[in-house]
């Protein structure tokens, strides 16, 4: 049975990692702090692994399901008799998926950081806001109740907007995580109404109670939802307002349109940090929560998960156009997450619940499985090619093949897996998700394939730009640059950053063949999903179409149409390669309405009324005791005359009153 | 001695005190003020010796107030004449009235 010793340790080991390291990381001689937050992570993914083993070997219940266990809750704030935060550790299913793919990329993010980072300013510190996000992203997934969801979910937020400001003397970075901090600050705010309606209209915080009861509608459950579902503010009911505004808390971790402009920017933390934080993990996590919300969207508002299929189509859409367009190969990642993240969300939006119509929920949460391991293996490829070739930008790169050959291998494999490839991992998640679009509505089905070719597509040219066509240091011009800048010939990275790569492309090969569905459903009963053969095959011919076109376009250097297009774009590429002008958009609503409108007209109140009225108190005073203090003569005989006057005056008083 | 009633000890004790007050706020010289002091000090005592007496014969607490109270102004005025007589090394004089040095609003 379950032991919570080791357990809490998956947690709070890293939790122990960040404490050590800020505390004593700079007296810590070499790579010390790295090796330490490495072995720590690798412990804690040790013992999460054998939580999930120990998890799925339980037994299980009468009914097919798999039961949730709660291994940890300690009572920490209780407001009423009914109403109580606890924080503990809560697995099930998800969760103990989620910890192993958070253990997995961490530790794998934590060792390839020992060779990308050596020798950088603030390495402990680097290792330390790791072992933050790490202890943060592990405590979000196991949260048995929302209220620690939203606190962990904060704490990630805050880790990240400490790792994306890692070069805090760079001002690129420094407004990017700003900008990374407010925009889902600002979706956290709707989260939390979200919470606040939720929770008062049910009067509960727990995850359990409040699944529980919307499997059971028309039992308990239709008396804890009663209240939730009969108020209603315009139009929509307050059960929907609390699932809406929870989402929107969701679409802003998780970048979805239009809450996504924080994401590519935030590309400017190293890119081990984009791996992990932007990749793998915590722009899941507004999947997670739909996930874990989910009896209750599918069974309760069914309306609100059809928003969320279709802001979630329209943002993978959206970031798959502009990827395409995209010449800083993180950026082209950044948005082929955005648009992967899309994926996730759609084939939760279009699932049912339950049986068969619940394929979208396991598909998903598949997808989620499958993609951390192969974007994470992308990003870190990337990391490898901008450590040796100093630049994002694609055309400093090309013919990188012969001078990496185990990066450019690896790279392929991630690039095979996420344009849906058999028998590489995305193909088997990505049909899922596919098939579910299609028992949802044809026209949905059609869209999600064409965005996976277009997927295809836009990651295989990033690929012939990295690694085929000439290498633009070849020239002679560039040669003399790159020796002007002290750079050298392209070279394979370290083994201590090749070693992971390698291991997510293991991963990335075989994590398809899991039997997703015998582990997690949206009900708990073990369902096999069987390989849609006809969307199989769709969807594989459009993605060979796409990566065909790719290589005709790419394969040896942009060919003369294509470049002539990206020299000479038409509107439309202008406007993609602009991101459509939503960050614009976005600039204009804060700088000249925020800003220029409101914020100068209440800058004046605020300088002339109410400093006004601060100042004026502070004069008015000064004035009143530079007449008062020339009472204060230093003349002792004058004080004992006063002092005499007052003692009669007082005498008067009770004598005579 | 028992024929003398209570008030006159009073009014006396009373001149003596505002005598005393008088002399405190008029007087410059801060040996004249001392003085002063000692006069309202005495004025208490004839008042605890006069309450002990009249009002609790049977006690003796008044009495010895008004030995204490003798005692502790011997005392003070020793601190007193002394700080006087470092006031009249250092500034050569004793006038309450200029003893300003340290104030700027001359």
């Amino acid at each position: 049975m379950f032991n919570s010793c080791y357990t809490a340790l998956v947690p709070l080991l890293p939790l122990f990692s960040f404490i050590l390291l800020i505390a004593f990381g700079l007296r810590l001689p070499g790579k010390w702090a790295g090796y330490i937050g490495s072995v720590l992570t690798g412990i804690a993914a040790v013992a999460a692994y054998y939580t999930a083993w120990t998890y799925f070997s339980l037994p299980l219940d009468a009914d097919g399901t798999r039961p949730a266990v709660e291994i940890l809750s300690w009572e920490w704030l209780r407001f009423t008799p009914l109403l109580a935060i606890r924080l503990g550790i809560y697995v099930d299913a998800l969760s103990a998926m989620m910890w192993v793919v958070i253990t997995t990329v961490s530790l794998m993010v934590h060792i390839y950081s020992l060779g990308y980072m050596a020798g950088e300013k603030g390495f402990a510190r680097y290792f330390a806001f790791l072992g933050l996000f790490s202890f943060s992203m592990l405590g979000l997934v196991v949260a048995p109740n929302i209220f620690q969801t939203y606190i962990f979910w904060e704490l990630v937020g805050v880790s990240s907007y400490l790792l994306i400001g890692f070069y805090y003397t760079k001002p690129e970075a420094v407004s990017a995580s700003k900008k990374a901090f407010i925009v889902t600050r600002f979706a956290d705010l709707g989260f939390l109404i979200g919470i606040l309606i939720l929770s008062y209209f049910t009067g509960t915080f727990d995850f359990q109670t409040i699944c529980g009861s919307a499997q059971d509608a028309a039992g308990v459950g239709g008396a804890l939802f009663a209240p939730a579902l009969q108020a209603s503010f315009l139009g929509l009911s307050a059960l929907s307002w609390a699932m809406l505004l929870i989402f929107m808390g969701c679409a802003g971790k998780s970048a979805l349109f239009p809450l996504h402009i924080w994401l590519p920017d935030a590309m400017e933390g190293p890119t081990p940090v984009s791996a992990l934080i932007h990749a793998a993990t915590m722009v899941v996590a507004g999947v997670f929560l739909v996930a874990r919300l989910f009896p209750v969207y599918a069974l309760m508002t069914p309306g609100v998960l059809e928003v969320i299929a279709y802001v979630a189509a329209f943002t993978s859409l959206y970031a798959a156009v502009v990827a395409c367009v995209q010449t800083d190969i993180k950026r082209v990642l950044a948005f082929s997450t955005i648009s992967q993240i899309g994926f996730m969300m759609v084939a939760l939006g279009v699932s049912g619940y339950g049986g068969h119509a619940g394929e979208g929920y396991t598909a998903s949460l598949f997808h989620l499985f499958t993609h951390a391991f192969f974007k994470a293996l992308l990003f870190l490829c990337a990391g490898a090619i901008i450590h040796t070739v100093h630049s994002n930008e694609m055309k400093a790169m090309g013919g990188l093949r012969r001078y990496m050959p185990v990066t450019h291998l690896c790279f392929l494999v991630g690039c095979l897996a996420i344009a849906g490839i058999p028998p590489f991992s995305g193909f088997f998640s990505k049909d899922g998700i596919l098939a579910a679009s299609f028992a949802f509505h044809p026209c949905m089905g059609i869209l999600m394939t064409a965005i996976a070719g277009l997927t295809a597509f836009y990651m295989f040219r990033l690929y012939c730009r990295i690694f085929h066509g000439p290498y633009s240091g070849d020239t002679a011009a560039a040669q003399a640059e790159h020796a002007e800048a002290g750079h050298h010939t392209p070279h394979e990275a370290p083994a201590v950053m090749t070693a992971p790569l390698v291991f997510l492309a293991v991963l990335s090969l075989l994590t398809g063949f899991i039997p997703f569905g015998d582990f997690l459903s949206s009900d708990g009963l073990p369902h096999a999903f069987p390989l849609q053969t006809a969307v199989a095959v769709c969807s594989v011919l459009t993605a060979l179409v796409g990566i065909g076109i790719a290589l005709y376009a790419y394969g040896r250097g942009p060919r003369p149409a294509f470049q002539r297009m990206a020299d000479q774009p038409n509107a439309f590429l202008r406007a993609a390669k602009n991101r459509f002008y939503i960050d614009r958009f976005y600039l204009f609503i804060t700088h000249r309405i925020i800003f220029q409108g409101i914020s100068t007209a209440l800058a004046w109140f605020d300088r002339h009324v109410i400093d006004g009225v601060v100042f004026g108190s502070g004069k008015l005073t000064e004035k009143i005791a530079r007449k008062i203090r020339i009472i204060q003569s230093g003349q002792l005989q004058t004080y004992a005359l006063i002092l005499l006057l007052g003692v009669l005056c007082l005498i008067g008083l009770v004598l005579y009153l | 001695m028992a024929n003398i009633p209570m008030t006159y000890y009073l009014v006396l004790s009373t001149i003596l005190f505002f005598a005393g007050i008088y002399g405190f706020i008029t007087r410059r010289n801060l040996l004249a003020m001392l003085i002063s002091v000692e006069l309202i000090l005495n004025a208490t005592d004839i008042n605890f010796a006069v309450f002990n007496r009249f009002l609790f014969p049977e006690h003796m607490e008044g009495l010895f107030f008004a030995l204490f109270s003798i005692a502790i102004s011997a005392a003070e005025t020793a601190i007193a004449i002394a700080i006087i007589i470092n006031i009249y090394r250092n500034l050569k004089h004793i006038e309450a009235q200029k003893l300003n040095e340290l104030n700027d609003l001359k």
